[in-house]
């Protein structure tokens, strides 16, 4: 087939990409622009059977192994699909850019490896973009599996953070740098190839290393970041193989994710640099002293209190994904609901794990779209709400972001829980939240705390008012 | 001539991708982000390449394979699983 053909495919599957993703940036066409850019991605696929290196390829072991490739990804891909728990998706989403880093990758040293059997040396640039594909490739699939890690909860949420830790991240994104460098400069196969391997190494090794310093709650920005990477590194792939659609889908994918990324820092009023280096909350820093102190209430009266009240505001935070708790709560609103009282649900942009988190846990369990809120009008129906009840959440409802100056977090816009007649605090125990901050909203005269595992707490009011 | 082009067409997307995105309300982050994540897994179209148009080298097309596979859990699995999300959203829509 005529190569121009292909490339005019391509195009349109490029078209569908972007229709995709403006689609999907709007509640009520979200799910056909999925739609659209799956087809797009379809036909990219189909087509590519009739690129001209592939239709000129006579070995029925590589068709085999195409065609086997392609079932087998597709059934363990549609099998995790199905499978995943939507309390799990942070995870399941971090894994999935982990292999498209790492496909990545794998594209651009086959291919080079392929020019060292026919002999034929690349020309500078096309290095430049092998070693590139691989270099950002190996970033996110290492960046992306020890997130995953921390995620689900395989190795501590925790940052972890040691003495030197800086040079020695330095040091290894240096070396990364220049093993690449010299890969381009190398004009024989031996030892271009021996710098391919120590890049993927030490790639590998920077993902690891980049990642270890940054602690669960700053997660929604490592994996929008880690999204946008696997889009460059999948783009960068386009430049080895001269194939416009890569480049373009990948392209969009590595700007889109950068955007989103930074949306993630500007609601937490840090920057992204303050994000990846500074190992957040790995100290119990110093705050300033909390006066008061944090009066535990029993459900018994927690019952009462709610039972009178005529607004209530939920404030979900990773906490309630931990207790999985999105159920039980769901229940409770409704019952509050049909006792007259108006409910409504507070959304920080940075709430959980990774971006939009507690709005995926409550739609599945759910809660009417109308009653979710963000930040700013949640604030808003806060000053006159009677009860707020916090699950699980900690540093996004802190007024030490508000009024304290010398807090880490201070000028991060937070949800004015407080100001609620009465707030709930439903918590496991007395520890400080993510950031390791004392969270005064705890102290406060008009808070009570609610001991004991969230969705525990829940079902136990949700019983009383059924016994009513 | 053919390296500025591509990297003509790179710029372009680039911005594309960032005025795309600037205002989209934070209940669709997640499905935005695993949906572009599929998208992502374009890099599927590379991997077949690799896997069937390295003849000759049955190292670099076994290398290609894996990339394949990689990519392919990448693409299902992100398409489905954003499905599989909006379609908790929608239901919501319709009441």
């Amino acid at each position: 087939m005529n190569p121009a053909f292909v490339n005019f495919i391509y195009i349109i599957a490029s078209i569908l990409f972007i229709l995709g993703i403006k689609m999907l940036g709007k509640a009520e066409t979200a799910r056909r622009g999925n739609i659209v850019s799956s087809v797009g991605m379809l036909i990219a696929v189909v087509i590519t059977l009739f690129d001209k290196k592939i239709i000129d390829c006579s070995d029925p072991t590589s068709w085999g192994l195409l065609a086997g490739g392609l079932a087998v990804g597709a059934i363990i891909g549609a099998v995790v699909a199905k499978k995943v728990k939507m309390t799990a998706m942070p995870e399941m989403v971090a894994l999935l850019n982990g292999f498209g880093g790492l496909a990545s990758l794998l594209v651009a040293a086959a291919e080079y490896y392929f020019d060292s059997v026919k002999g034929q040396m690349p020309s500078d640039f096309s290095k430049f973009a092998i070693i590139a594909t691989i270099f950002i490739g190996g970033v996110t699939f290492t960046g992306s599996v020890y997130a995953w890690g921390k995620l689900s909860g395989k190795i501590s949420g925790k940052a972890k953070v040691y003495p030197g830790q800086k040079t020695v991240n330095a040091v290894v994104a240096m070396l990364t740098i220049a093993a690449s460098a010299v890969f381009v400069v190398l004009g024989d196969f031996q030892s271009g190839l021996g710098t391919m391997i120590a890049v993927i190494i030490l790639s590998l090794l920077l993902g690891i290393v980049a990642v270890m310093p940054i602690g669960g709650g700053d997660m929604p920005v490592v994996i929008s970041l880690l999204n946008s990477l696997s889009g460059m590194a999948a783009s960068a792939a386009g430049f080895v193989l001269h194939n416009n659609v890569l480049i373009v889908a990948g392209c969009l994918v590595g700007a889109s994710g950068l955007i989103l990324t930074v949306i993630m820092c500007k609601s937490m009023n840090r920057t992204l640099s303050n994000v990846l280096f500074s190992g957040f909350g790995a100290t119990g820093s110093k705050s300033q002293k909390l006066d008061g102190e944090m009066k535990p209430m029993s459900t018994d009266d927690a019952y009462f209190v709610l039972e009178a009240a005529q607004n209530v505001v939920f404030i979900p935070g990773y906490g309630m994904a931990v207790a999985q708790a999105q159920h039980a709560v769901k229940e409770l609103a409704e019952i509050l609901e049909n006792n007259g009282a108006e409910v409504s649900f507070a959304i920080h942009p940075v709430a959980g794990r990774m971006p939009g988190h507690m709005n995926v846990l409550l739609a599945e369990a759910d809660v009417p779209y109308e009653q979710l809120k963000e930040m700013e009008e949640a604030n808003r129906i806060l000053e006159t709400a009677d009860v707020a009840i916090v699950i699980g959440a900690n540093d996004v409802v802190n007024p030490a972001a508000a009024e304290d100056k010398g807090s880490p977090i201070y000028g991060m816009p937070i949800i004015e829980a407080y100001k609620a007649k009465t707030v709930f605090a439903l918590k496991r125990g007395k520890g400080a939240g993510f950031s390791g901050l004392e969270n005064g909203l705890f102290f406060r005269p008009n808070t009570r705390m609610i001991y004991g595992d969230a969705k525990a707490t829940i079902n136990d009011l949700v019983a009383k008012f059924k016994d009513k | 001539m053919e390296i500025i082009l591509l990297l003509f067409i790179f710029t372009l997307a680039a911005f594309l991708g960032f005025e795309l995105i600037s205002k989209v309300p934070s209940q669709l982050h997640t499905p935005l982000m695993s949906g572009s994540n599929a998208i992502s897994g374009i890099t599927i179209v590379g991997a077949m390449i690799a896997t069937a148009g390295t003849e000759g080298s049955l190292t670099a097309t076994l290398v290609g394979t894996a990339a394949l596979v990689l990519a392919t859990i990448n693409v299902v699995g992100g398409y489905m699983v954003t499905d599989r999300m909006l379609a908790m959203f929608k239901k919501k829509g319709d009441k």
